[in-house]
């Protein structure tokens, strides 16, 4: 599903990745894990082309996201992104959050959108707050409502870029739960995240990326059970 | 020193004729005004300097330099070059107008840069392009915030008006010199004239207030 070859990316003078590959299979769940100022986040955000990288190559579903005939558009509509601080459009409802793009990327029609967007919400367990707008429900709820306003678009790949950071922990539950039901529904997932269970119950693969590289990976109980690297280890005994 | 009432209200109705014309072109000015000023801004906060550079030459060309000198030169000096005949309503408009984008432009563009980076990110991240997003994510935040100092032009287009009477336009300043001249009575003249400025900005100064407030507590 997502294929990056010897991704480079640098701000000024500041190397941020140095050489990263990365493969992701169709329904596979991914969890990096790293310091913070290790370049998870613009990884995740290269993958979407919210960043574009210095050097490498990135390709998604067989489409390759450097080639200058490459609609990116296109390309994002299959990709969903779920960010730490939800960026929900907040003059707009829950509903009307979720069926933004539908109507306007896709021309889908209201009443279609609506469903759909009715079907996401529940599926987030939010179809009470349709008409709440982003500052009337709770952290955890926005979170979620970004969930399902990334899901609307059917997407392929989602990423999630640290969307527990900015919660309260008494949220963090329902949103990681929502993120579980995702993975078992076997949608293709990269997430950014420090949250240990999550990884370890629901990632077919962890990896330590450290200063632009990654340093290990592998299934989550030889990576938590029996780290190789004494970077790993370091880091492990920081956050465990 | 007197201010004699007499002159003044024999020469009210006379003056209150002009104030429709002021009024006429602030809003006009000010509405063509408020669409070439938003393009402006888009095209001053594109990332393409064959787009970006001329809005800023614009912008900066006419904020740097009076409101007079810009009629000055749309009603004298440009149809000595483009041999148009200068009409004085309509080149009013035109400065008005000019003069009010290059603003406008300015308080959208603080507008629309006052949103957070997040906002585009989401949007664009769900497969719109950079004009579905600014049109359904962006402008619809930026325009609650613009609100406010775009009420200030408003109110200072309106007070900025008065120079077109130099072209002959019989606004409420024009009408103000014109009862200077008859009545001889200078001061009663120019102290009214203020005194209907002040009454109008104020009264648009409140209703900016109220909308202002009424938005305030609404979402974004």
């Amino acid at each position: 599903m997502v294929t990056v070859r010897q991704l480079h990316k640098s701000f000024g003078s500041l190397h941020v990745l140095k050489g990263i590959d990365l493969e992701v299979a169709k329904g596979h769940v991914v969890v990096i894990i790293g310091p913070s100022g290790s370049g998870k986040s613009t990884l995740l955000r290269c993958v979407n082309y919210l960043e574009v990288p210095t050097s490498g190559s990135i390709a998604v579903d067989g489409v390759r996201l450097e080639d200058p005939a490459t609609n990116i558009n296109k390309v994002r509509q299959a990709v969903g992104m779920v960010f730490q601080q939800f960026n929900l459009f907040p003059h707009r409802t829950s509903l009307q959050n979720v069926t933004l793009a539908p109507l306007k990327v896709l021309g889908m029609r209201p009443k279609e959108a609506e469903e759909l967007g009715m079907e996401l919400l529940a599926k987030v367990g939010l179809a009470e707050k349709r008409d709440q707008y982003p500052d009337q429900i709770s952290g955890g709820q926005k979170q979620r409502v970004a969930i399902a306003r990334a899901l609307a678009m059917r997407p392929k790949l989602m990423l999630f870029d640290e969307p527990t950071s900015a919660l309260d922990p008494e949220m963090i539950g329902e949103v990681l739960a929502v993120m579980k039901q995702l993975a078992l529904d076997g949608m293709t997932m990269i997430v950014v995240s420090h949250e240990m269970g999550f990884a370890r119950e629901v990632a077919d693969r962890v990896m330590l990326l450290a200063d632009g590289l990654f340093v290990e990976e592998g299934p989550p109980s030889e990576f938590f059970g029996r780290p190789k690297h004494d970077r790993t280890k370091a880091f492990l005994s920081k956050i465990l | 020193m007197t201010y004699n009432l007499e002159i003044v209200a024999k020469y009210l109705p006379f003056l209150l004729l002009g104030v429709g014309v002021t009024f006429r072109f602030t809003v006009m000015g000010f509405f063509l005004g408020s669409f070439l000023g938003l393009s402006l801004a888009l095209g001053r906060i594109s990332k393409n300097p064959v787009l970006r550079l001329p809005c800023l030459w614009y912008i900066d060309f006419i904020r740097g330099t009076p409101l007079l000198a810009q009629v000055y030169l749309i009603h004298f000096g440009l149809p000595q070059v483009f041999g148009y005949r200068p009409v004085g309503s309509v080149d009013a408009l035109v400065a008005l107008t000019l003069n009010c984008a290059a603003y406008v432009a300015e308080i959208w563009r603080g507008g629309i840069e006052s949103i957070e980076r997040g906002q585009m990110e989401a949007a664009r991240s769900l497969g719109m392009t950079y004009g579905l997003s600014m049109r359904f994510v962006i402008l619809p935040q930026a325009f609650r915030r613009v609100i406010p100092p775009m009420g200030n032009e408003f109110i200072a287009l309106l007070k900025e008006s008065s120079l077109v009477s130099v072209i002959g336009l019989e606004d409420l300043m024009m009408k103000a010199n014109m009862m200077a001249g008859r009545s001889f009575r200078p001061f009663e003249a120019y102290f009214t004239v203020a005194l209907i400025y002040l009454a109008l900005t104020l009264t648009f100064a409140r209703l900016v207030g109220r909308l202002e407030g009424r938005l305030s507590s609404g979402h974004g």
